[in-house]
């Protein structure tokens, strides 16, 4: 028998639930084809404003990779937007040209914003809040900081204006209302949020009617937003986030039955037997959804619906909102406008900024708003939809569920009341019982376990106290969410303990700290070890005997090692510069020893690769005679400093940046650090030493220079943090090295500094390095002390006969004998 | 292996001196080349000896270039666990590495048994 076609137009968040649904249920029952207008694989739309304020990168928001795809063996056409619909040949093309046949046809072309048409919206400069691509643009925008105008004060459009004013735009908000989530919010929460926001310095603007985009005098975008009473606002960026409308036009083009949206019965079917519809674009009993927990329930309706399975269908349900902004929470569920029979219980507390509000009808709640404590929102909401009698515990409904019924202070309890169906994770409707048997099942220990497997608080995290209680239940002892983590399987001790407790017991071998700190094996292990040494290195830089045996290859053999067995080496060349002297010596060092690869590096050295370790020593010796020193390419501690050629030759360049470059590196090359430290100093702003992604970055200014810190370009991508700008050369080597001994002294081994920094706060760098003077020469001389013993060449000590076991092979042998 | 053992394979095998006890650093190892292969022949941090292939099954690695802890290497390349012992693959990985008879004589001399050492058949 061959499969059934199915054919999805729209890959989003309810398809994607559907066919999961789908292929649990019944992996081989139909053959599937999705059709998806933008061009990428399914990902969490709810997601985009943590994207927008840079709290997430896509990659962490994608729910189906094309893994995913492969492996359910789904073809997914990406960038094929579908056209046209033939009903009665149940065939779909797209614009492409693309054309295939269906058996069962699924709609879910979501929605569109609604753009206000007054003159300017289709201005460049002009843009809603909706997909990636909107981000993206956003993004764009904020890069070159200057002012958005957010019109809209909702959901989406404050969420918006707080990521861009995150981005570093100054932002301002216009709300046609007079209180902000009029629809989410009653006016009360609507003000403490709006004061929130305004300590943010988002700029609001209510009962803002919006009359006009005015065009930039060059037509290249946007200048200002011109209200209706006159008032004009400067802007250069400006984001319509008013609302969104169903996106029915390829359904009704098709002669299906459309009202705002796709009409839909109950089972999600269109006036077409064939064709099923979900998601934004359907409207069922004279509603349109925007939230996700409704359209996870169509979603399941949809999969038992092709499984021509029975099933009660679509519910109109009690909805609840989250605000996505950090550091603001606000929580709203059901119906709370005020009306006969309706009584209210309200919790204020100004000065904490708490705000709780419950509509009762009946002895039942049915309506909620949280502002500033929103834990109990999940608890609150269970008791929506499920109708509960509140008469028992109305004393104390407020205080939620710790001390509802007689169960007073005992969360567990109230989450182990919980029935399985009810929702834990709104943001990917996970309920208790899904996320209970996925623990037992698979074993489960660690919440990220969870999150991997059930989704459950993988998005928005607002759940994450009450996955860790469902753990802590199904789990008992076995699991301890504030357990630290261990340095490595031999021992209980964090990073942090063992590296307080080297400097109090003033530890200062190896073998004593794991005598004194128990250590559960006999030497370490090859994760331990190397750590151990390192602290011990940097806490006793006068007294500690390095132990080369706890050193990774790499700084055993100062070179790299690649994997074939031989070793690369990297002469140091202090900014990045070097002289025809120089290299001629590289040139003969690789015609003598038969180097087969020669590649220049990304931080301005020279790479020579494919040396035997016997030769190590040799080529060592033929370098050191003209002149070079270890690169320390393996190191973890200072590799290199790269620099542009500053005012020596750059029209535009403000110092000798190159000249800083040189000296920093001749000041602190051969210092050991938690992970490796690679450093930059650009002559001016345009950064051509690409300064703003290094650990340590210097951009000079006319007035000095700009210190950077803690930025990446590896597995993760980030720009740096400034740390602030002083007015010398010296000035900056100081502060540089005090960041760097601040680094040495606090970092878990490889810890790169962007996430040293982010663990203790961007700030706390700032308050002891720039503001401190006293704590920074402390570090800066405790810097200076320990590069007395660092600054010594491993490459001239090892030519000239050091560790000889280390490079040399102990015997060679014959079947015979020994030679 | 046991004393015993060495002793019985000693007198119907030949062994040969690679080196002394004190050529390779204790948790550290070195390289004895031969014709067919590469032998790493590590010192744990209690002077016991072990010889086995350089060569780490999952994709070959030289373990002599490793971390030795208990009586474990490291391999440099992508951390994987052998055992000196048994030359297995510790934890989830799977693989093995042939490995050596090998003993201190009482001079401190590192004996490697030859009957080993022929390439396998």
């Amino acid at each position: 028998m061959t499969k059934k076609k199915l054919v999805v137009v729209g890959n989003g968040m309810a398809p994607g639930r559907a066919l999961e649904e789908l292929f649990e249920q019944a992996p081989y029952a139909y053959d599937v084809t999705i059709f998806n207008a933008e061009p990428r694989v399914n990902y969490d739309r709810i997601m985009l404003s943590p994207v927008l304020a840079g709290e997430k990168t896509f990659d962490e928001i994608v729910i189906h990779g094309d893994r995913w795809y492969e492996d359910c063996g789904v073809r997914l056409l990406k960038g094929q937007k579908v056209v046209s619909i033939d009903r009665a040949k149940k065939t779909v093309t797209s614009e492409h040209g693309v054309v295939a046949d269906y058996d069962k046809l699924l709609i879910a072309t979501g929605s569109l914003p609604i753009v206000i048409p007054v003159p300017g919206h289709d201005l460049p400069g002009v843009l809603t809040y909706r997909d990636l691509d909107d981000v993206t643009a956003m993004l764009l925008a904020a890069q070159s900081g200057g002012r958005a105008v957010v019109i809209g004060g909702g959901l989406l459009g404050l969420e918006a204006a707080a990521g861009l004013k995150e981005r570093g735009m100054d932002v301002t908000v216009l709300h046609l209302m007079p209180t902000l989530m009029e629809r989410q919010l009653d006016a009360a929460a609507g003000h403490l949020l709006r004061r929130a926001l305004e300590n943010r310095g988002v700029n609001i603007i209510t009962e803002a009617n919006t009359k006009e985009i005015l065009a930039a005098a060059d037509g290249s975008g946007v200048r200002a937003v011109r209200l209706e009473d006159g008032t004009e606002i400067e802007a250069d960026l400006v984001v319509m986030a008013v609302g969104i409308r169903p996106n029915a036009q390829l359904a009704n083009d098709a002669g299906i039955e459309t009202g705002r949206g796709i009409l839909v019965d109950r089972h999600m079917r269109t006036s077409d037997r064939d064709i099923l519809a979900l998601g934004e674009c359907v409207e069922f009993e004279g509603q349109v959804y925007g939230l996700v927990a409704p359209l996870y329930q169509m979603a399941g309706v949809v999969a038992r619906e092709l499984l021509d399975e029975d099933n009660d269908g679509f519910s109109d349900s009690a909805l609840a909102t989250k605000l996505k902004v950090t550091g603001v929470d606000l929580y709203s569920a059901g119906d709370f406008s005020d009306g006969e029979g309706r009584e209210e219980i309200v919790l204020r507390d100004a000065a904490q900024g708490v705000y709780k509000r419950l509509v009762l009808e009946d002895n039942r709640i049915v309506g909620v708003v949280l502002y500033g404590d929103t834990a109990d929102g999940g608890w609150f909401f269970q008791q929506v939809k499920d109708q509960t009698d509140v008469t028992e515990m109305r004393d104390t409904l407020i205080f939620g569920p710790a001390y509802a019924g007689g169960d007073a202070l005992d969360p567990m309890a109230a989450v182990a009341a919980l029935p399985d169906d009810a929702e834990i994770c709104g943001c990917n409707g996970v309920c208790k019982g899904r996320i209970v048997s996925a623990i037992t099942e698979k074993n489960l220990t660690a919440l990220d376990d969870v999150r991997a497997h059930t989704k459950a608080s993988a998005s928005c995290g607002t759940c994450t106290g009450l996955v860790e209680q469902l753990m802590s239940l199904t789990l008992g002892d076995a699991f301890n969410p504030n357990a630290v983590k261990p340095m490595c399987g031999c021992t209980d001790l964090s990073h942090d303990d063992v590296r307080r407790l080297i400097k109090v017991k003033k530890l200062k071998t190896i073998p004593e700290v794991l005598h004194a700190l128990e250590w559960k094996t006999s030497c370490g292990c090859a994760k331990c070890r190397p750590a151990l040494n390192y602290y011990l290195v940097c806490d006793w830089p006068d007294e500690y005997a390095d132990d080369y045996q706890s050193r990774f290859i790499n700084e055993r053999a100062h070179a790299n090692i690649q994997k074939d067995g031989t070793y690369s080496v990297v002469p140091r060349m202090w900014g990045g510069q070097t002289s025809s002297k120089e290299l001629r010596a590289i040139a003969d060092v690789v015609d003598k020893f038969d180097i087969p690869t020669v590649k220049v590096t990304g931080g301005q050295r020279i790479d020579m690769l494919g040396i035997k370790k016997e030769d190590l020593p040799a080529v060592w010796a033929d370098l050191g005679e003209a002149g070079f020193v270890s690169g320390h390419a393996y190191a973890k501690g200072l590799r290199t400093v790269k620099t542009c050629v500053g005012t020596d030759w750059c029209r535009f360049g403000t110092q000798d940046s190159t000249g800083l470059g040189v000296k920093i590196e001749k000041f602190m090359w051969g210092s050991w650090t938690p992970a490796k430290v690679k450093m930059a100093v650009s002559g001016c702003p345009r950064n051509c030493a690409e300064a703003t992604c290094k650990d340590v970055g210097v951009v000079c200014v006319d007035s000095g220079y700009e210190i950077h810190f803690a930025g990446a370009a590896g597995l993760d991508i980030k720009g740096t943090e400034v740390l602030g700008l002083v007015k010398t050369e010296e000035e900056a080597i100081e502060h540089i090295a005090a960041l760097v001994q601040m680094y040495r002294e606090q970092g878990h081994y490889l810890e790169r500094i962007y996430k040293w920094a982010k663990r203790i706060g961007y700030d706390e760098v700032r308050r002891q390095i720039m503001d401190d003077g006293e704590k920074r020469k402390a570090y800066y001389d405790r810097f200076v002390f320990s590069q007395k013993f660092a600054q010594v060449d491993p490459w001239s000590e090892r030519a000239s006969g050091k560790d000889k076991h280390e490079f040399r092979p102990m015997a060679s042998v014959g079947l015979q004998a020994a030679e | 292996m046991s004393e015993g053992a060495a002793a019985m394979n000693a007198m119907s095998e030949n062994w040969i001196a690679v080196g002394k006890l004190g050529d390779i650093p204790r948790l550290g190892s070195r390289r004895v080349l031969s014709r067919e292969r590469t032998i790493a022949v590590f010192r744990t941090v209690n002077d016991e000896i072990y010889a086995i292939e350089d060569k780490c099954p999952h994709k070959e690695g030289p373990l002599s270039q490793g971390i030795v802890h208990d009586r474990c290497v490291t391999c440099p390349l992508h951390n994987w666990v052998i055992s000196l012992e048994t030359g297995e693959a510790q934890g989830a990985d799977e693989g093995a590495v042939k490995t050596f008879r090998v003993r201190v004589a009482d001079n401190g001399d590192i004996l490697i048994c030859t009957g080993d050492l022929a390439p396998a058949s």
